[in-house]
């Protein structure tokens, strides 16, 4: 504490101030969410707590220790290593560019020995970090400066890029919208973002051209058109439009729902869990689930205006952020909305990989909730 | 606080209120999807979802039965053992086949076809691994079921024709359904589904085919059922009752087993087919079993043609038998009375052209009256009256007597014979008729051409008093019961007329003369009880107290040539076989109070007395068949004409396999 760190107060708490600061009404939202994919889960087994319903919630309860346990990390440890965190995501990255694993037609997975990591899943939060802390040191007036739009265009676009080509066009979509997000919080001024839509417009047949792979042509084709192949790419999409209408406004009821128990219903325990949802509790059960996901999401970002430092602020929206777009691209996926791209149903999907990410981001939200009274100057000193 | 943060917080914060509105915005794009599609659009998902869900499947009903007048079965369906393999039940599949192989036969060819159809079919869909096992296999599989995991035996039906060859040409056949067969009854599309091809079982295939029932089935989305939800039987085929008699088919297809012949017992006031047989013939069940292509060939090429019923489809010049026609057409047109005589030396003349009588190596009949000139057959005698007549006339007579035209019996192919006119021949020839061509019409040559059936119905015609009898093969309702009448009095009550589809249609009279009936009829007694008649040597046993009459007929398929005539014609065993003469004998008995008829052609026979031998042994079997006829000899004299009033119990027929 050489200088006595900057001014205002200064907040250093104990162990115990931290866990009474920790925000519990987060906690128990999110397992209320993560209960009722116990619950989906459970009935895509047919009344079986194996094989996928157990598994998640040992997942859970690991994900809620190690979600605590960051939670009580001080934020200006994260603030001093985003960058460290960046780099390292970012060379894993491009270790599955080199040595990853190929499953389900994709290389996306890097083998550690001891488990396999999907190293895009850490850069989503890595991302956030990197994008919170360069905007935390850029004081307001520099913003309008185009040189200050090349660093975290770098930081977005080479990650971006990796993904791309793994190819994984969900990961993609949901960093760019991500950070799309961030730099609007940050204060980017408006018409740069119409001058990046126009060129994305620009681009699109290009990438249609050189960048899209085959099947993920093939699923922009049978967005705009299911019925192009009822019985191949648009098969599921149909599916899962049938068992969400015949859900009607209270559903079929727990276990009964015969589109996912008779498997019409393609990957009812992953990305198509929703659905199955639908079916079984209807329009009443699907409003249920968006009100407690609204309710995160709100909550979030109420920790985010709280908090004093800027990076507090991003780097809790920029997770948010993150949790609303994977609810929204599932839901509208499953929904026909959009195009199917294999974004899970957070905290719902089954899946190690997402929930752990996920449940990382949320405990960087509860550091800065706990923290939300650390006041971080733009410079901060590396000697402490 | 760092200089500027205040300013950061509140941009930070405006900007943050406009992503919450955007997510805001997107959220209700999210409801307002779920809204259209869970509410707006429920029902029309709804309905998808269960159409996903439950599939119809079809059951077939059994086929009716073919039965014959006593109940007999000519065609039932007969359980099929088969044994089928389901892959996924298995623990290898290959070791599973092995050790099947252990207990029945598996052939390398069937092996291989089952290995293919697992390959291409789900692992759950029953795959036919053998059929038409025996019941000693197939109990034995059973007991081993244990150590033959993934094999189930399975009972399926199949059609079966106990008698096989001796009712083939009436019965007919099934066989797989062809793309020409379907109609739109979706049970045609079930595989492995038989359709009648030929015969009873074709004409009347739709009642015996029944209506399909339905089951309808929850399966996922592989196609698997998971369970039945409704269940709707089907309705069983109607049984077909014949007139044929079972007992009497098989003897005389014994009596033909060497010939190309065709010979139809006929009941002469009912018009009930008792018998028609075709020789040679073939095994029904080979059709539906499925017949390798050889063996299709075979039967398709057999010179003495198999599959043709000749009963109905042979067509022969009627030859001698058609005298009765002629001499009765000169009686009813009052051309010559029966007492009118000529004198045959041999051979007339017309013009240059010398007609010669069978007799003409031994000098001719001599003098003969009506009922010589039919008993010994003299051809002079009928080349004068048809002379007389014209042939106009004699046609006309002819058609009277079912000559000529099809009687619509309940089978395929029947043909409709031929029965010349003056116009006939020119509109098809541009010839005029020719005074000669009249002279062998009357010998029944010429162009004349009639079917077995259609003797048949003559004969019935003139022995029941002129009546227009027409034949029928199919009963529908109740088979008959022992003592000779409508079995059990609607104990069967199956037929939805209810009543015996023919019996209301009484034959009606042709008004054709009694009297002159009668010559025609005593001649032909004559012809086989007279000391000097064509048919003499084929009395029938004494024994049976009763007579027979009928009428020879011997048809050339060649013109005689003079060289021939002046050798004295060759001996029948030197003529090759396809040259030899066609030999025909139309009968009925018993003489008095007649109630059968019968027709006999066998292809190039020879003469006619060969028909009238084979025809004497079908008449014994006819008639000691007849449990009225026994009874009327055993009251020593003659019984009612109709059948139905007969009482005897005697009869010994009938009472093994009836059906009740």
């Amino acid at each position: 504490m050489s200088l006595g760190g900057p001014m205002g107060r200064q907040v250093d708490l104990t162990l115990l101030q931290k866990l009474v600061q920790i925000n519990w009404l987060l906690i128990v939202l999110i397992s209320l969410i993560a209960g009722v994919g116990f619950a989906m889960l459970y009935s895509a087994a047919n009344g079986s707590i194996d094989p996928w319903a157990s598994r998640q919630m040992v997942r859970f309860g690991a994900g809620l220790g190690l979600m605590l346990l960051i939670g009580l990390i001080d934020i200006r440890a994260w603030l001093r290593h985003a960058y460290l965190i960046y780099a390292a995501a970012l060379l894993l990255l491009g270790a599955v560019e080199v040595m990853g694993v190929v499953g389900m037609g994709a290389r996306r997975w890097v083998d550690l020995g001891l488990f396999q990591l999907q190293p895009s899943e850490v850069m989503k939060i890595a991302m956030v970090l990197a994008l919170a802390r360069f905007y935390h040191s850029l004081p307001l007036e520099e913003m309008g400066r185009i040189r200050w739009l090349i660093v975290p265009a770098v930081l977005i676009l080479v990650p971006v890029a990796l993904v791309m080509r793994q190819p994984d066009l969900g990961t993609a979509v949901l960093l760019l919208a991500t950070a799309t997000a961030m730099l609007l919080l940050a204060g980017v001024r408006l018409w740069k973002f119409a001058v990046a839509g126009g060129a994305v417009l620009a681009a699109i047949p290009l990438a249609w051209r050189f960048m899209l792979h085959g099947y993920q042509k093939d699923r922009v084709l049978t967005y705009l058109n299911p019925e192009r192949d009822p019985l191949g790419a648009g098969y599921h999409i149909m599916q899962s439009k049938i068992a969400l209408g015949s859900g009607g406004l209270f559903g079929k009821g727990f276990m009964q729902g015969t589109q996912s128990h008779l498997a019409f219903l393609p990957e009812r325990q992953t990305d198509f869990i929703f659905t199955m949802l639908a079916e079984e509790f209807g329009l009443v059960g699907c409003l249920c689930l968006l009100g407690l996901y609204v309710l995160v999401i709100a909550y979030g970002y109420a920790i985010a205006v709280r908090s004093s430092s800027q990076f507090g602020r991003l780097l809790a929206a920029g997770v948010i952020s993150t949790f609303f777009l994977y609810v929204f691209i599932n839901m509208a996926m499953v929904m026909g909305l959009i195009p199917v791209v294999g974004v899970p149903l957070p905290l719902v999907s089954y899946g190690g990989t997402s929930m752990m990410s996920l449940l990382i981001g949320f405990g960087l939200v509860l550091s800065v909730y706990v923290h939300r009274d650390v006041v971080i100057s733009r410079r901060p000193s590396y000697g402490d | 606080m760092e200089r500027g943060d205040g300013n950061r917080h509140k941009a930070f914060t405006r900007r943050l209120a406009l992503l919450g509105g955007g997510q805001l915005a997107l959220a209700s794009l999210l409801m307002g999807r779920m809204y259209y599609l869970q509410v707006l659009e429920s029902d029309q998902y709804q309905m998808l979802a269960e159409e996903n869900r439950i599939s119809m499947r079809l059951l077939p009903p059994p086929r009716g039965l073919v039965l014959d007048r006593f109940g007999r079965e000519l065609a039932s369906n007969r359980q099929n053992y088969r044994v089928v393999l389901i892959a996924e039940q298995t623990n290898g599949v290959t070791k599973t086949l092995d050790r099947l192989a252990r207990v029945i036969p598996i052939r390398p060819h069937q092996r291989r076809r089952v290995l293919r159809e697992i390959k291409r079919k789900r692992p759950f869909v029953p795959i036919k691994v053998a059929e038409n096992l025996t019941w000693e296999q197939f109990a034995r599989i059973n007991v081993l079921l244990p150590d033959l995991p993934g094999v189930q035996p399975d009972v399926g039906e199949g059609r079966h024709y106990p008698v096989g060859a001796e009712t083939a040409h009436v019965v007919g056949y099934v066989s797989s359904v062809s793309e020409a067969d379907l109609t739109g009854d979706p049970l045609l599309e079930l595989p492995g589904f038989r359709i009648g091809k030929n015969g009873i079982e074709k004409v009347f295939d739709e009642s015996l085919r029944g209506k399909a029932g339905n089951s309808r089935v929850e399966v996922n989305a592989y196609g698997r059922e998971i369970r039945e939800l409704a269940r709707q039987d089907g309705q069983p085929g109607d049984d077909v009752v014949l007139t044929i008699d079972a007992g009497l088919q098989k003897k005389i297809t014994r009596l033909l087993a060497n010939e190309s012949a065709a010979a139809v017992v006929m009941d002469i006031h009912q018009g009930d087919i008792l018998a028609m047989v075709s020789a040679p013939s073939y095994d029904p069940n080979a059709f539906n079993l499925g017949m390798s292509n050889k063996a299709w060939q075979a039967l398709v090429q057999h010179p003495r043609k198999p599959l043709i019923n000749k009963a109905i489809a042979g067509q022969y010049p009627p030859g001698s038998t058609f005298k009765m026609v002629v001499a009765l057409a000169a009686l009813e047109a009052g051309v010559v009375g029966p007492g009118h005589k000529v004198f045959c030396n041999g051979v007339t003349k017309l013009g240059n052209t010398k007609f010669h009588c069978w007799r003409h190596r031994y000098g001719g009949h001599g003098w003969v009256d009506m009922k010589q000139s039919i008993a010994q057959s003299c051809d002079i005698y009928f080349y004068d009256i048809a002379r007389r007549l014209g042939v106009d006339r004699i046609g006309a007579m002819a058609r009277r007597f079912g000559l000529g035209e099809a009687l619509n019996i309940e089978l395929l192919g029947e043909r409709n014979g031929l029965v010349p006119s003056k116009d006939w021949k020119l509109a098809v020839t541009g010839v005029p008729w020719q005074l000669g061509e009249t002279l062998i019409t009357g010998i029944g040559q010429a162009y004349l051409l009639s079917t077995p059936l259609q003797l048949a119905v003559m004969a019935s015609r003139l022995a029941n008093g002129g009546m227009a009898v027409r034949p029928r093969l199919s009963r529908t309702r109740a088979p008959l019961s022992d003592d000779g009448g409508t079995g059990a009095a609607g104990k069967t009550g199956q037929g939805s007329d209810g009543e015996d589809h023919l019996a209301g249609q009484q034959a009606l009279p042709m008004g054709v003369s009694a009297a002159n009936l009668k010559v025609i009829t005593d001649a032909m007694s004559e012809a086989v009880n007279g000391k000097r008649g064509t048919a003499r040597k084929y009395k029938l046993d004494p024994k049976l107290e009763q007579l027979m009459a009928g009428k020879t007929g011997t048809a050339q398929v060649r013109r005689i040539s003079k060289v021939e005539r002046k050798a004295g014609g060759k001996l029948a065993k030197e003529t090759p076989w396809k040259e030899r003469d066609h030999a025909l004998f139309t009968a009925f008995a018993p003489v008095g109070a007649p109630r059968f008829a019968t027709a006999v052609v066998v292809e190039h026979g020879g003469s006619g007395t060969y028909a009238a031998k084979l025809t004497k042994d079908i008449m014994t079997e006819v008639l000691r068949g007849d449990p009225l006829a026994r009874a009327a000899v055993g009251q020593n004299g003659l019984g009612g004409i109709d059948g139905r009033n007969g009482a005897g119990g005697t009869d010994n027929r009938g009472n093994k396999e009836r059906k009740t």
